[in-house]
């Protein structure tokens, strides 16, 4: 009798601790645990159809740095979106290898068929077909890079800014595969070198270290800009054109959310439910 | 027993040179690639994985074959595996070293692989892949190793590998379901974001692995006194056969949902695969795998047809050349369609071909031959102690 009370004892202690730790398993499996500011609300909380935009979830709390991008003033500004790009990659040293095998790019601009391809391009008017959109890390609130890192070497935020640390990455491109939007690029040879006696990073910024070979690197929302107050390079470059705003989408009273509130946006690639915090007006 | 491996005829040493020399060469264009940067190869942006993580994932599947010998042998004491056994241990030791050779050969930064430990992930199902491929490499070095030294001795093996031995059973499905699950959790990947991925690397694995060995016992039986015996043949020729039916019949329900549902990206990268990928802004047509990929099918279904008819015509050369037909086929949807395809067209949907580099085919070339190297010393002092054993018995 004893003995049976025992097992049963046993039988019950196991399956109260797979109760409890089953769920907290499977959260640290998908990558909840990295994933909880702003809309990290809980997923049973939104069921999506499959194919359906994910919904975003409610009553979020904490920062959630996002950017709106009215492709309609790049489009009445020509030079400025590549004003943006000039300013994003010199301040960064982001080296130009002259090929597009070894191409490394933190901000660049797409054709609509290509930034938005799961949006139908049949029949579009003139302006979008001709339009340019520029595109970047969408800085996810469910980043599939984060969840696939397997040395937390690309990390979110509190902020919600996904962040690369150059110094941890082995370069396993894990995350690249990872990333629906190709926003990482990879250091497929020393970016410190030269070809023909020209540089690779034209003019060397002595504030932002160069990185070494064999690294992913991408857009980082200017996360060390934002910490002394300072908005993104190529937010201050678009200057007052109203092309780019950018803040807490946590905070509705902040320009970005305004935007948001009143203009129709869409997301890049929504049905994946990664969740971008960066958002266009077409 | 490892000096079992020092006596050899000429045929065997000439072997080994040639095994060593490509070793070398392999060395030597990794030491280009160290110094200059993966750009020493063809990846790019748009298809970051290229040969060496598809013949990772390949060999993952070799070395879960092995399971198909172990697994009748000492889960239902199918006796007349028992000379085969130590092979399929022996053969996914081989298969697990040249894994994590070429996940070497394919960081940036290899210095700091051991990251992964220091920096454990959970959510990384490659801190899983890491876990798993070499916890079943340990487990086949000690399982074989033990037994095999256990047989030399002329002692039956100790009790304790007993557990080990059957864990490595679940242990192979474990290595090539995780490495599954490297592919089919990415968002936006429409190619490898199908369920039955790892059911499709299993099956493939369970052909390409037992095919594999077949090969080289029946070079063995050439070569040495080693037969592995008509009953073990003839029952390896049903597990292949049927695991390669399984394979064509997963890639069947791939081909259906894409092309019934009709989602274009569901079809454009078997599109790109098997008819060639046509860029809607240029016209251009991309078509570089497609003559491989009909090559691997054509190759497949004679590679099965060939099988079962040699089993009736007791034919050896047959069997061999159809085992290297599904062998093949199998390393071209693995170990160039399957990863390399998933990257054309990218999530922007735009193409981009990968073309390996000289210097990249030479890694490959020497981890391969790395492998081989492993397989022709285990397998050499396997059989020296099998056929010594059987003299004195």
């Amino acid at each position: 009798m004893d003995n049976s009370r025992r097992k049963f004892l046993k039988i019950a202690g196991i399956s109260a601790v797979a109760t409890v730790g089953a769920p907290a398993a499977l959260n640290l499996l998908t990558g909840n645990a990295h994933a909880s500011s702003g809309h990290g609300a809980p997923q049973a909380a939104a069921p999506a159809a499959h194919g359906a935009p994910a919904a975003h979830g409610e009553a979020p709390t904490g920062k959630r740095y996002g950017m709106v991008i009215d492709a309609r003033k790049f489009h009445a500004n020509p030079g400025l979106a590549e004003k943006c790009i000039e300013a994003c990659h010199t301040n960064y040293n982001v080296p130009d290898f002259g090929n597009k095998k070894d191409e490394i790019k933190w901000l660049w601009k797409m054709p609509f068929a290509n930034a938005f391809p799961e949006h139908s391009h049949y029949k579009k008017d003139h302006t979008v077909h001709s339009m340019d959109f520029l595109v970047t890390c969408n800085h996810c609130d469910k980043p599939p890079c984060v969840r696939a890192c397997p040395t937390k070497a690309t990390f979110k935020n509190k902020d919600g800014i996904v962040m690369m640390d150059f110094h941890r990455c082995i370069g396993c491109r894990f995350c690249m595969a990872a990333c629906p939007y190709g926003a990482r690029s990879f250091n497929w040879r020393d970016p410190r070198g030269s070809e023909n006696g020209v540089p690779f990073i034209k003019k060397l910024n002595h504030d932002f270290p160069t990185r070494m070979r064999g690294v992913v690197e991408k857009c980082s929302f200017c996360a060390l800009r934002l910490a002394e107050g300072k908005l993104p390079l190529c937010v201050e470059a678009t200057g007052d054109t109203g092309a780019m705003f950018f803040g807490d989408l946590n905070d509705p009273h902040s320009d970005v959310s305004k935007v948001l509130q009143s203009k129709f946006t869409i997301q890049r690639k929504p049905a994946l439910g990664t969740t971008p915090s960066v958002f266009y007006i077409i | 027993m490892l000096e079992k491996a020092l006596k050899g005829n000429v045929g065997y040493w000439a072997w080994i040179l040639c095994l060593l020399g490509i070793m070398g060469v392999g060395v030597i264009c990794y030491a280009v690639q160290f110094n200059y940067g993966l750009g020493a190869t063809g990846m790019s942006r748009d298809v970051t994985w290229g040969i060496y993580i598809s013949q990772f994932t390949f060999l993952v599947g070799v070395a879960a074959g092995g399971l198909m010998l172990v697994l009748p042998y000492y889960l239902h004491h199918y006796k007349d595996f028992g000379r085969i056994t130590i092979l399929g241990e022996f053969m996914a030791i081989a298969a697990v070293a040249m894994c994590l050779l070429f996940i070497m050969a394919d960081l940036g930064q290899p210095m700091r692989a051991l990251n992964v430990v220091f920096h454990p992930t959970p959510n990384s199902m490659l801190f899983y892949d890491m876990i798993v491929l070499n916890g079943y490499l340990f487990l086949n070095v000690v399982c074989g190793w033990v037994v095999l030294h256990s047989e030399y001795k002329g002692i039956k093996y100790p009790n304790w590998v007993k557990p080990l031995i059957y864990l490595s059973i679940p242990w192979a499905v474990s290595i090539h379901t995780v490495t599954a699950f490297l592919y089919c959790g990415l968002p936006g990947r429409h190619f490898w974001l199908t369920a039955i991925l790892a059911p499709r690397f299993l099956a493939s694995a369970f052909a390409a692995g037992p095919a594999l060995l077949m090969v080289i016992a029946l070079i063995m039986k050439q070569t040495t006194k080693f037969n592995v015996g008509r009953v073990a043949q003839d029952k390896l020729v049903t597990i292949i056969g049927y695991a390669a039916i399984l394979n064509f019949f997963f890639l069947g329900c791939e081909i259906f949902v894409a092309y019934y549902s009709q989602i274009p990206g569901h079809m454009h990268t078997l599109d790109y695969l098997f008819f060639g990928l046509t860029d809607h802004a240029t016209g251009e047509v991309y078509n570089n795998l497609v003559p491989f990929m009909r090559a691997s099918v054509i190759m497949g279904f004679a590679g099965i047809a060939l099988l079962f008819f040699s089993r009736s015509q007791k034919s050896d050369s047959m069997l061999a050349i159809s085992c290297i037909l599904i062998f093949v086929s199998f390393w071209i949807d693995k170990g160039l369609g399957l990863v390399l395809g998933g990257f054309v067209p990218n999530g922007m949907e735009q193409i981009t071909e990968y073309i390996p580099t000289g210097i990249e085919i030479g890694v490959t070339a020497g981890i391969w031959a790395t492998g081989f190297f492993i397989i022709t010393v285990l397998y050499k002092i396997a059989i020296s102690v099998k056929l010594e054993n059987e003299k004195t018995a």
